[in-house]
């Protein structure tokens, strides 16, 4: 009984561990309508290299959303600047997974990634923070 | 006259009191992790080779740097046969040319850059106006206050004189016969010269488009000579190998207290490395940071011309002189154009600095202690906005942020 007690106890706590590391590693948008991750072929995302992240967009049940239009701006508020460069999605890979090219950051410091998104009726902008 | 005496002593007890605090010795604080990260970020031994050029199928042949080499001290190419790239370029002053503005046949626009580790940056001059070293090396020699010259005289000198002749052929092929004067006047260039461009539109574009063609190609042997132009060791670099190596003797060898109280400065409280950031120790980026307009000169426009400049260039990475069909070109594709780049100039390498004086864009600063001082103020800007924050450092700060700045001085290896 013990043991079948502990093993729950155990399972809990992963499932708690799961989903906090989910919840960090990805931001609600301002009004909730969307839950946006990224993964960046830059690992660890370094100063002054040109690369692409896939966004990975999905509504409040999860499920990924296609067709979006997403547009991206940004910058480094303690500086009052935006990016240095202009970075665009080029293209849906796959459902709900945007292909976005053309970042680099010039400086080191917390930067945010704004990225505004329409889907159908919705419009909401999620807030990435990016610590360099 | 005795109450007089007692506070004239006053007075100097305290002046001595002060500038005794002031100029008091300091020991430099023990470097900790971060700090570490940042110096070997910073550290000659952290520079890759030189970034491929995908639109220079030449860059990096032996033979193309050797065409480039002859050419870069050719002063044939010019109007008045007198100026070459080393003229502004002089390989003595780390390929500067020591002025405020670099003089040609006439007085250029800006400070000369030097030319070492170019062959690093997705932008050329200090508004980025050119998107290769092979589009870059092209410009100055139509630029009538540098070479004066136009294309159809250049690519008519470069392929009938023996040597470059046979160089151009063993490397581009046999380059188009220009000699027919009907089809290809003895002067011509598109451009603000109305007499050099009337000629221009008088040709055929077929014709036009050859003449463009054997002129790129002169650019990116010119390019590929000057890739070949990198920064050497400085004693900075032997002062970070010490600390990594955690050796205390060396480092008290390499580098003296105030070089080191200079440094923690210039990764610390200065911000120096919020743009003067990575192994060449920039961002390679525009930023404003409100340096005067040159005496009798308007405001500069920097980036925001010059990127508009760039979008419309004929040679830059998406026209059809890249040599990549693919059109690899990310930094222009994703280039940004907002108002924000107005006044706003590209970050310098930091490498031979003391070398390389008049500084700043136009020249404008004579010297390191006179950069520093600008920076701890952080004046407002004549025309956007000042990016840069007053940084409060005290005489003794600033002349050990210079000494460290110093420290920086190495000979590119040629």
């Amino acid at each position: 009984m013990a043991s079948w007690r502990r093993c729950l106890f155990v399972a809990a706590m992963m499932m708690v561990v799961v989903a906090s590391a989910d919840e960090s590693n990805s931001w609600l948008s301002r009004s909730g309508h969307f839950r946006v991750s990224y993964e960046s072929d830059l690992q660890p995302i370094v100063i002054n290299r040109m690369h692409s992240w896939v966004l990975i967009v999905a509504d409040g049940d999860g499920v990924p959303v296609t067709g979006a239009t997403l547009s991206i701006a940004g910058g480094m508020p303690a500086h009052d600047h935006g990016l240095p460069t202009s970075p665009q999605v080029t293209r849906e890979l796959g459902p709900g997974r945007y292909l976005l090219e053309g970042l680099r950051f010039h400086m080191n410091g917390e930067w945010q990634i704004e990225i505004a998104i329409e889907a159908g009726e919705l419009r909401d902008v999620a807030v990435i923070p990016l610590q360099l | 006259m005795r109450r007089m005496r007692q506070l004239l002593l006053l007075l100097l007890i305290g002046t001595a009191g002060y500038f005794g605090w002031m100029y008091r010795p300091v020991s430099p604080h023990p470097w900790s992790e971060a700090d570490l990260d940042t110096l070997r970020s910073l550290w000659f031994e952290s520079l890759p080779a030189p970034p491929e050029d995908l639109s220079n199928a030449v860059a990096d042949d032996g033979r193309a740097a050797l065409m480039g080499n002859r050419l870069f001290f050719d002063t044939r190419m010019s109007a008045n046969g007198e100026v070459s790239c080393a003229s502004c370029h002089d390989p003595d002053l780390e390929f500067t040319d020591g002025r405020h503005k670099g003089r040609g046949i006439g007085e250029s626009k800006r400070n000369t850059r030097s030319v070492v580790a170019s062959a690093y940056s997705p932008w050329l001059y200090w508004d980025g106006r050119r998107d290769s070293l092979w589009s870059q090396a092209l410009s100055p020699l139509e630029d009538p206050n540098e070479h004066g010259s136009n294309r159809m005289h250049i690519v008519r000198f470069v392929t009938t004189e023996p040597t470059y002749k046979s160089m151009y052929a063993a490397l581009f092929g046999p380059a188009p016969d220009f000699a027919d004067s009907n089809r290809y006047p003895s002067a011509a260039a598109p451009g603000n010269n109305e007499e050099l461009a009337r000629a221009w539109r008088q040709m055929s574009q077929q014709d036009r488009q050859s003449v463009n063609r054997v002129f790129a190609n002169i650019g990116k042997a010119i390019a590929a000579y000057e890739r070949t132009l990198l920064p050497e060791r400085s004693r900075f670099d032997d002062y970070v190998r010490a600390v990594i190596d955690d050796d205390r003797q060396r480092q008290q060898a390499v580098f003296s207290n105030d070089e080191v109280l200079g440094l923690q400065l210039f990764i610390g409280a200065a911000r120096c490395t919020e743009c003067h950031n990575g192994p060449l120790l920039t961002n390679d980026e525009f930023h404003n940071t409100a340096v005067l307009a040159f005496p009798g000169d308007l405001p500069d426009r920097g980036r925001i011309d010059g990127v508009r400049e760039v979008i419309e260039n004929e040679f830059n990475c998406l026209g059809e002189y890249s040599d990549d069909p693919q059109h690899r070109c990310p930094e222009l594709t994703f280039v940004r154009t907002d108002p924000e780049l107005v006044g706003a100039i590209r970050t310098p390498s930091l490498r031979n600095l003391a070398r390389t004086g008049p500084f700043m864009h136009k020249g404008q600063i004579d010297s390191l202690a006179g950069v520093l001082e600008h920076y701890n103020r952080a004046p407002d800007a004549m025309i956007g906005h000042n990016e840069a924050k007053p940084l409060g450092l005290s005489r003794p700060q600033l002349r050990r942020l210079e000494a460290f700045l110093e420290t920086l001085a190495a000979p590119s290896s040629r």
